[in-house]
């Protein structure tokens, strides 16, 4: 490719990832404060947006933590949020260049918003544009988890404040687009059933969390539910 | 402490371990029908398990407070797009004006 293409590659993926950046930047600030809120400290919810730099997994395992779960639960939780990377990286893997250090890079700063700026379609990936927008999207990240870490506690107590509710009220957020993404696909793809997997995995994923939570210790209920995907096994049958 | 720096250390690796795994061994070959199939779906069900456990989850206990009004209004924020920073304001807000009535 030549150099002059690659640069409007990065260019690219810097103006496409801006406004993104800006949410991205206050999504950050509220894990920041929440993190801080569930006893993390200041500095550890700082380095894990630095190199773990993958929301939804930070803020499952800030929850698990919050809520008395052990390390290996809140771990175990965040790393199968993270699963859904394992296919996303398989994706772009044809489009890499160069060696282990700068695929290692491009799979870091892949997320799922600078994996989505960087389609192309038909299946085609630039990661040029990816590399440029995941920068950016790092920098928000890490930039507004420590704005929320440095001024968390001056806004007070986390529950008269309702930052308890906070969590869920995210996850809904974070969980209503993919089952708005799969009422499309599903529909294109002429399927009659009225409930998307998507749906079905989600409804028997809080069923399960449920009705394990008096039963056994924090955290369990919320890896359990990942069960709930095994319905996909037999989505072609 | 220290849990917490094992949760930032094992997640950070694991993560990357995951997004690097096509990049890095695969090359360009692409996952087996099965997995992906598995894979996409672990979001949702994992989503939706924090959503109930964040509503109703007090220890081992399931209880109905002030957080069901707080999702509730959240819900209907997502409902009209609102940005997930508004969202998580907005049930914040309302929780914390439910518990402030209810003393």
């Amino acid at each position: 490719m030549a150099g002059g293409s690659g640069e409007r590659s990065y260019r690219h993926g810097v103006t496409a990832s801006l406004p993104l950046s800006v949410a991205v930047f206050g999504f950050g600030i509220s894990y920041g404060v929440l993190a801080l809120s569930v006893g993390m400290g200041r500095l550890a919810p700082l380095v894990m947006s630095a190199t773990t730099f993958a929301g939804s997994a930070q803020f499952a395992a800030a929850s698990v933590l919050g809520g008395g779960g052990s390390a290996a639960t809140a771990i175990l939780a965040a790393l199968m949020l993270n699963a859904r990377y394992l296919p996303l990286g398989v994706t772009v893997a044809p489009w890499l260049e160069g060696g282990f250090w700068s695929r290692l890079l491009h799979a870091h700063l892949m997320v799922d918003e600078s994996w989505a700026i960087a389609a192309e379609g038909q299946g085609r990936w630039n990661p040029r544009v990816m590399l440029a927008a995941g920068v950016g999207l790092w920098v928000a990240w890490v930039a507004g988890t420590a704005v929320g870490v440095l001024f968390g506690d001056a806004l007070g107590n986390p529950a008269t404040l309702g930052l308890d509710a906070a969590f869920p009220a995210l996850f809904l957020a974070l969980l209503a687009p993919q089952l708005r993404s799969e009422e499309r696909t599903t529909a294109g793809a002429g399927l009659r059933i009225g409930a998307s997997p998507q749906a079905v995995a989600a409804l028997l994923g809080a069923a399960i969390a449920l009705i394990l939570t008096p039963f056994t210790p924090a955290g369990v209920p919320i890896i359990s539910a990942g069960a709930a995907c095994l319905i996909g096994l037999r989505k072609r049958s | 402490m220290t849990t917490i720096w094992i949760v930032v250390a094992v997640t950070a690796a694991g993560t990357l371990a995951l997004k690097a795994a096509g990049p890095v061994l695969l090359g360009g070959r692409p996952l087996p029908d099965r997995l992906s199939g598995v894979v996409t779906l672990v979001g949702p069900a994992l989503l939706a398990a924090l959503v109930a456990i964040g509503t109703f989850g007090d220890g081992q206990r399931l209880v109905i407070d002030a957080r069901v009004l707080g999702v509730a209004a959240a819900a209907v924020a997502i409902r009209f797009r609102a940005p997930v920073l508004l969202v998580v304001i907005i049930a914040a807000a309302v929780t914390a004006s439910v518990r402030a009535v209810a003393g």
